[in-house]
């Protein structure tokens, strides 16, 4: 299972858990696995963040693929100037 | 002579990428003939003139424009009342998340004017004259309130609030009560408290820094067109044209698809281009008066109306083992955002320690509101704010360390595996080889005069990917156009044409390239993020691949030999090998003439949402000279190095790195929007609001590092927004050592440098250093 980090204030919909184990294949799955671990944490799901799949950064990539053992971190997009 | 680009990999044998050919647009900008937004001109057209709040902060009570509207040669107005009300709802359109219920009051007030210069009312009429008699004669009626400017004073207790009902998001639980705080965000990493225990020397320092602009020397204009049938073009100076699509047609209640907007040619745009001011006014205007609408801004509206970015109140505390490791960082950030939220204080949370490798990092930061124009990008948005902070206290820990500040650097530089301060761990990423290149620069090793000090600073940018259209015709006598839909504010045209000819093995005078208008190229997200050369430019080797691929094809037709049988070498086809016939090589241009008869013409295109970025580490070298008798800082010498992963063509990147060392040289000794206590802007002009030029400074050294980035076809990293990340940083440093004082305020300029040495003559300051000659 992908070890998964919740980065900044997602915590704050998860009861303060911050890593999860979640089976999941792409992103779109992680999102859906989590939404209904934590119902709270469902609607920041659908934009605004990003996820580093083994150090690499993904937005708005939800089939990007996630290996059985992935290290994933959840955290906010990234834009610029 | 000092070695320039740095290749720290076995070079492939590229023909193109790597050199330095002439650029593609530089004729048409050095002759005048590259036509800006203010250069487009329609028959009929009106000016769009717009009124503007006098107040910092005011409800306004009414808005009465029927004398104005009565005056001959006025053909429309338009205020509050021609946009309809967006509800609050956060969309990824733009720069970075926005809330079109903020976008609509930017560009209009609605209920209040929240700073001075916050648009009231636009006039469209026959002339500027009229248009500018006309807005004298709108009458608002106002009811001034209390403002604030000042993050501090917004935060407390007792302010003037500015978005009533507004509760701060990211607290739990949620506060009960309002306040001028949109958000708070955290990062954390493992356990601070753990981490300082283990410091044997901790600084912890209070640092701060002004509203400062973007400085584009070309102001924001548009000319906007809507036909009877509802069909609207806009002719606009902008870093994405997709999304002043997008906006336009959200605040406007258009179909996307009645809307063509066409980027001009631009001066500069450094991030405050990413959003609307004029573009929905003139369209409305248009649509109202039934005739064109030209609209631009004066540079006084610029400074008034338009993003700066955040000035900030900060604190930021490291401690480090007597060895030189650092073992935990701590920082809160409280970042100014303007009259409407949307700070870029996340990003300065996420870069501020991001070039080091530590276990125990903790950072929250405030997104706070106040009566100033709302901000816009600038260059790695919130990061050369934080990066100040960050590295005057590395700087000052080095000192106490009594290490040399690049081997305390390389002793905790982050490196490929390093477990980000922001979460995840990085893939290869060239800091410990600027460093390195740094450390055996002769620019480090140069001796300094009286009252002179060198500072140095590292600094970090994540660089983004993003929706990217590229499409690659094959005209009939073998030249190609080649249309992009990112706006070329930094030499996108020249890479990507280098791109596309080292793929198709032409040269580059066979292509021309075109930032296509947004109905004739599928979507492009703008130009920002440090992303366009990397993006666009992998949606450029994909459609040039395409090509070849259907060239063979075509040749494959007229041998009879299966396409496999058929390569493509130096811009022309041949059989792949012995067995596969004796045919003569076919150039591009031949099959290029029989492409019509061997299946119609020949495109390429990608439409791509590009992938695997990579963040660009740079460090700053900088020698000053402080004058003890008037507390000028001069820069003396100036070395940018950073790695660019492959630098496409070395002259613009040097250029990128030229410029943001500039920018920051502007933001460390200068540049601050001043305010008087009635809340008025009072330096809204380059006369009073100082941006380098070419007098005050030294040739900006380079050296370009190349650590390629994997991800990418040719290596590419974005480069664009990491070198003003640590100028302000790199000159703090500097000043301290030539003064033996520390800075913690910026900008750095004459009256507080002089302050400061005055007050440490007066009490005898041990650490002061300057000699008067």
């Amino acid at each position: 299972m992908a070890q998964v980090t919740l980065i900044g204030n997602l915590r704050q919909f998860t009861g303060g858990e911050t890593v999860l184990s979640v089976d999941a294949k792409n992103v779109r799955q992680l999102f859906a696995k989590l939404g209904a671990l934590h119902p709270a944490l469902a609607p920041h799901l659908e934009q605004g963040l990003a996820v580093a799949i083994d150090g690499q950064i993904y937005q708005d990539a939800l089939f990007q693929e996630i290996g059985p053992d992935a290290d994933v971190h959840i955290l906010p997009q990234i834009a610029g100037g | 002579m000092q070695e320039t680009v740095k290749k720290l990999t076995p070079e492939p044998e590229y023909k193109i990428i790597g050199t330095r050919p002439q650029r593609p647009d530089g004729v048409d900008k050095v002759t005048g003939r590259a036509r800006f937004g203010a250069d487009h001109n329609l028959p009929g057209q009106l000016t769009g003139l717009v009124l503007r709040s006098p107040h910092p902060h005011a409800n306004i009570r009414s808005i009465d424009v029927s004398a104005a509207m009565a005056l001959p040669g006025v053909k429309a107005i338009v205020t509050r009342d021609d946009f309809k009300d967006q509800g609050s709802e956060f969309v990824p359109a733009g720069e970075m998340l926005i809330n079109y219920r903020d976008v609509v009051r930017n560009v209009m007030a609605r209920e209040r004017a929240l700073y001075e210069g916050h648009a009231v009312a636009a006039v469209a009429a026959l002339s500027p004259s009229i248009a500018k008699a006309a807005l004298k004669l709108i009458k608002v009626d106002y009811e001034i309130l209390p403002h604030v400017l000042d993050v501090d004073e917004a935060m407390a207790p007792g302010a003037p609030i500015l978005h009533p009902g507004m509760i701060t998001a990211g607290m739990d639980p949620a506060p009960k009560r309002e306040s001028n705080v949109a958000k708070r965000v955290e990062f954390a990493l493992g356990d601070v408290a753990k981490g300082f225990a283990a410091a044997d020397v901790i600084v912890e320092r209070h640092f701060e820094t002004k509203s400062v602009h973007q400085g584009y020397i070309e102001p924001h204009a548009c000319l906007a067109t809507v036909a009877e049938d509802g069909q609207a073009d806009i002719w606009v100076s902008t870093q994405g044209h997709w999304i002043v699509r997008a906006h336009c047609a959200r605040l406007l209640g258009m179909d996307i698809s009645k809307i063509r907007v066409t980027a001009t040619e631009i001066g500069g745009g450094f991030g405050g281009k990413t959003v609307v001011y004029l573009e929905p006014l003139a369209l409305a205007l248009s649509r109202k008066a039934g005739k064109p609408v030209k609209m631009t801004m004066s540079r006084d509206e610029v400074f008034r109306a338009t993003g700066p970015t955040s000035g900030a109140k900060m604190r930021i505390k490291i401690g480090a083992t007597k060895d030189g490791r650092i073992v935990a960082c701590d920082g809160e950030l409280k970042y100014l955002a303007g009259a409407f939220q949307g700070s870029p204080v996340a990003p300065g949370c996420m870069c501020a320690f991001a070039p080091y490798d530590v276990d125990h990092v903790k950072i929250v930061g405030y997104d706070v509101v106040s009566n100033r124009p709302k901000v816009a990008a600038y260059r790695a948005p919130g990061g050369p704010i934080s990066g100040y902070a960050v590295e005057s206290v590395i700087d000052e820990l080095a000192s106490k360390l009594k290490l040399d500040p690049i081997a305390f650097r390389l002793k905790n530089a982050a490196r490929q595996g390093t477990k980000a301060a922001y979460g995840p761990k990085f893939g290869p990423v060239g800091l410990v080889e600027s460093l390195q290149a740094a450390q055996s620069h002769d620019h480090w090793k140069a001796p300094l005069k009286v009252n002179q000090g060198r500072g140095i600073a590292a600094g970090f940018w994540f660089n983004i990917g993003g929706e990217t259209t590229v499409s690659i015709a094959l005209n009939e006598d073998g030249t190609l156009v080649l249309m992009a839909g990112t706006p070329d504010i930094g030499g996108l045209r020249a890479s990507l044409c280098m791109m596309a000819a080292e793929e198709l093995g032409i040269g580059m005078d066979a292509i021309r390239v075109t930032i296509a208008d947004t109905q004739s190229l599928g979507y492009n997200f703008l130009t920002g993020g440090s992303r366009s050369t990397f993006s666009s430019g992998m949606g450029v080797v994909e459609a040039s691949r395409s090509i070849v691929k259907q060239v063979c094809e075509r040749a494959a037709k007229l041998w009879e030999l299966p396409t496999d049988a058929i390569e493509y070498v130096d811009g022309s086809v041949r059989p792949a090998g012995a067995n596969a016939g004796k045919h003569p090589p076919m150039t591009l241009k031949q099959v290029a003439a029989m492409a019509g008869k061997t299946g119609g013409p020949i495109v390429g295109s990608s439409s791509i949402n590009a992938h695997g970025a990579a963040p660009s580490f740079g460090v700053h070298l900088c020698d000053v000279e402080v004058d003890p008798e008037t507390g000028r800082t001069t820069i003396i010498r100036y070395t940018v190095i950073q790695d660019a992963g492959r630098a496409i063509h070395p002259a613009y990147v040097e250029g990128q790195y030229q410029g943001g060392a500039v920018q920051g040289i502007g933001w460390a000794l200068n540049e601050e929007y001043v305010y008087g206590t009635d809340g008025k802007l009072q330096n809204a002009g380059f006369l009073d609001y100082r941006i380098p030029v070419a007098s005050d400074l030294p040739m900006i050294d380079t050296v370009i590092v190349e650590v390629p980035n994997p991800a990418h076809p040719y290596g590419v990293r974005g480069i664009g927004e990491t070198p003003i990340v640590p100028p302000m940083g790199a000159i703090a440093n500097a000043i301290t050592h030539a003064t033996g004082l520390r800075f913690q305020s910026l900008p750095m300029s004459p009256p507080k440098v002089l302050a400061a040495i005055d007050a440490a003559r007066a009490v005898g300051d041990v650490n002061f250093k300057l000699k008067v000659a």
